[in-house]
């Protein structure tokens, strides 16, 4: 009855405080160990994981049907995650923590691709895994190396695209220069000039990224690690974004823009020019919408010629705890194959193989892909690091409180770079 | 004829036997206490004296942190982050130097709502507690607010505070009620008491319901104003209710999480320490449990200060309760 001894009121106090402050506790990780080295030539029936599948023609079950018509004792199972990018990743990482074999084949959102290779979770696609590249655009390999080695295969790909009232300005522009030039015709017509994502989340690291990138800026060194975001020309890229918000030719509200409410605001015809994904261009041309018929898109603007678009995506990488490696690398290949590509780009999904976005029957469905190829042949990946989320925080962060006015472009470059610094630590 | 030590003898026995059985009904909550509660509380604790897995520089590759000694907590109390090149004040953009802006925000937060709250839901409550035509409806359409999932209540009042939702419009004003710092503050709590208040306003009814109606009966026979008889009979009779239905929502405020997360994502002005914890959990687990530990002591020596100070007593028997009375 040692319980007596204690004050009631502490007993009271910790009780309380105990059944209401219970947070999550992750379990410890450790390193695949020698997964890595086993079941590499395991064949059998695996699990495919993936975000929800949004596409209207369903491109995940249709790849998936195709390969197990022909692959009757190699079976694919699809298992669908939510929509949620941030429960995708958590669900992953939990079951690599806890080394279960029940994912073969997983899709990751191109930045988390390093953090998944660097903690052993996903093989390396070298040796008997190796995959032919050469058919592949060169920045969605990019974004799927790591430290000099491929860990992923692109999957899909996706690139900003400037949208613009081509009723209200003939040419779309290529610089920003010309861009902000043009914004008179949106005061004549009172309405916004430019918008992009600059909420304080991912897309803001993405918009500042695209017109850092754009001024010649860049973020981390080759090794992942290095900041390298403190330089004349990233504060040139920010200072455009920040005197264009200041100035009023990005609208006041535009602070507060994801992708949903930024295409809302386009959509009703409230934008002269709005950066976003190809999704767009579908449902800004449905009956809904009040510039049907009078938006165009062009590669994004950048400095003295067209921009550098931030890649979105997916890459599909084996886990290191598969049992049937040989099966996943041949589910790997399969994927980034022409015919599976077909299927991809069918639903509307930015292929990763150059060729798709030349075929004139896919152009006349989607009349955005030549510009779309152009944006993406210029595309710089997002900082390939495995300690992206605080690196993406220190960029976002920073951007915002330049953007409100708390910092100045040049304290908030640096502060990228000091964030960047102590990521990992 | 009577034995006072046979009695003594036969009392202890019953006490024990008593005490026995008490045990042998505690024991399976006890257990699930230890097990849902005490595992990940400890668990936490010994995490946060690890260091998080660093890359080495050799293979690329995520190594195992080993021990911390207390550099996960002077992280977030002293805001030092670690560099190459040793060890720094953390630049904004980190989550470590947001730390004490959440304490502040999270503590503002719980004042001011909790106050709110406290003075709103008395005012229902006690309307609630008269007798009119129309009262069953008006106590079912009061709970509406608390019976709607908070995950719903913050994309409504999402929706209301966009830039052209209605909020704005009803008001004529151009307020970026999400990203300005003061008025996502205020969008955070206006929702978190519309929401909240009907729960104070129950509890608070309940401890009206118990003060008997003698005692305002004599007060009245002895010409107490309406006012004095609120003074003097309600609010010291309704204390023990409201200091419960106090602590209660102070609790719970302090681990606002979902409201400001739906509402202001992202936005540094209305982080409180919980959305930080998440935020962080992504960035390296044990820091995070370090942070959470941080917390939860916070929460402990909040929760001590009114039980211990204020008498507010969550967990009392009924026994203690008659005594008091």
């Amino acid at each position: 009855m040692a319980l007596k001894f204690v004050p009631r009121a502490t007993m009271a106090a910790a009780s309380i405080a105990l059944l209401t402050a219970s947070f999550a506790s992750a379990c410890s990780s450790d390193n695949g160990g020698n997964a890595l080295d086993q079941n590499l030539t395991g064949r059998g029936p695996i699990t495919y994981v993936e975000g929800k599948d949004t596409t209207e023609t369903g491109v995940v079950k249709q790849l998936i049907d195709r390969w197990n018509a022909a692959h009757p004792n190699e079976q694919v199972t699809f298992k669908e995650q939510s929509a949620d990018a941030n429960q995708q990743h958590d669900d992953l990482a939990e079951h690599f923590r806890a080394k279960q074999d029940g994912y073969d084949v997983v899709a990751l959102d191109v930045p988390w691709t390093a953090e998944f290779a660097a903690k052993g979770w996903i093989q390396p696609l070298k040796d008997t895994f190796a995959i032919d590249t050469a058919p592949l655009l060169a920045p969605t390999v990019a974004s799927a190396t790591y430290n000099g080695t491929l860990y992923a295969a692109p999957r899909n790909t996706n690139g900003g695209l400037l949208y613009y009232r081509k009723d209200l300005v003939p040419n779309a522009p290529r610089t920003w220069t010309e861009m902000l030039g043009q914004c008179q015709v949106a005061r004549d017509n009172n309405i916004g000039c430019y918008a992009g994502q600059l909420a304080p989340y991912e897309g803001l690291t993405v918009n500042t990224s695209e017109v850092i990138n754009a001024f010649g800026g860049s973020f981390v060194g080759a090794d992942g690690k290095t900041p390298t975001v403190n330089s004349p020309e990233s504060k040139a890229g920010l200072k455009v974004l920040v005197d264009a918000y200041k100035s009023g030719d990005i609208p006041k509200e535009a602070i507060t823009f994801k992708e949903g409410e930024s295409a809302s605001a386009f959509e009703s015809g409230k934008l002269l020019f709005l950066r976003n994904w190809p999704y767009l261009y579908a449902q800004a041309n449905a009956d809904t919408s009040a510039v049907k018929d009078k938006f165009g898109v062009a590669p994004l603007p950048g400095n003295t010629g067209v921009g550098a678009s931030t890649l979105g995506g997916y890459n599909a990488a084996i886990s290191a705890f598969s049992k049937n490696k040989a099966t996943a690398a041949d589910f790997v290949r399969y994927l980034i194959s022409e015919e599976a590509q077909q299927i991809i780009a069918s639903g509307a999904l930015p292929s990763v193989r150059a060729s798709l976005y030349d075929d004139p029957a896919l152009i006349a469905k989607m009349p955005y892909l030549p510009a779309l190829k152009e944006s993406i042949a210029s595309a710089v990946p997002r900082p390939v690091t495995p300690f992206y989320p605080a690196v993406s925080k220190a960029i976002q962060d920073n951007a915002y409180a330049a953007l409100n006015g708390t910092k100045s472009v040049d304290d908030a470059v640096a502060g990228m770079q000091k964030g960047i610094e102590t990521a990992g630590s | 004829m009577s034995d006072p030590s046979g009695a003594k003898q036969r009392g202890l026995a019953l006490e024990l036997r008593q005490s026995g059985k008490a045990w042998l009904f505690v024991t399976p909550v006890l257990v699930a206490l230890a097990v849902v509660i005490g595992y990940p509380v400890v668990q936490a604790i010994i995490m946060s004296f690890q260091k998080d897995s660093g890359i080495d520089p050799a293979t690329g590759m995520f190594v195992e942190g080993g021990g911390a000694g207390l550099s996960n907590y002077t992280h977030w109390l002293l805001q030092q982050c670690n560099t190459l090149g040793g060890v720094v004040a953390c630049p904004t953009g980190t989550l470590g130097s947001q730390f004490w802006s959440a304490v502040g925000v999270t503590l503002f937060f719980t004042v001011v709502t909790v106050s709110l709250e406290a003075v709103l839901g008395l005012g229902m409550a006690v309307v609630m507690g008269k007798t009119f035509r129309g009262r069953a409806l008006l106590r079912a359409a009061v709970l509406i607010p608390w019976a709607i999932p908070t995950a719903v209540t913050a994309r409504l009042w999402e929706f209301m505070f966009q830039y052209d939702g209605v909020v704005n419009r009803v008001l004529g004003t151009h307020i970026l009620w999400t990203s300005d710092v003061w008025a996502s503050r205020f969008a955070v709590i206006a929702a978190d008491v519309w929401k909240t208040t009907p729960f104070m306003a129950l509890l608070i009814l309940a401890g009206l319901q118990v003060i008997p109606a003698d005692v305002y009966e004599a007060a009245k026979v002895d010409g107490a104003s309406a006012w004095q008889r609120f003074v003097h009979i309600t609010l010291p009779l309704l204390k023990p209710a409201l200091l419960v239905a106090v602590l209660f929502r102070t609790m719970d405020a302090l681990r606002m999480y979902d409201l400001p997360a739906i509402m202001t994502l992202g936005n540094p002005s209305t982080n409180t320490l919980s959305i930080l914890v998440v935020e962080q959990v992504r960035q390296g687990p044990n820091s995070a449990a370090a942070l959470s530990t941080i917390t939860f002591l916070l929460v402990f020596a909040i929760a001590f200060v009114l039980v211990k100070v204020l008498g507010a007593n969550a967990v009392r028997t009924q026994e203690e309760q008659r005594k008091a009375n």
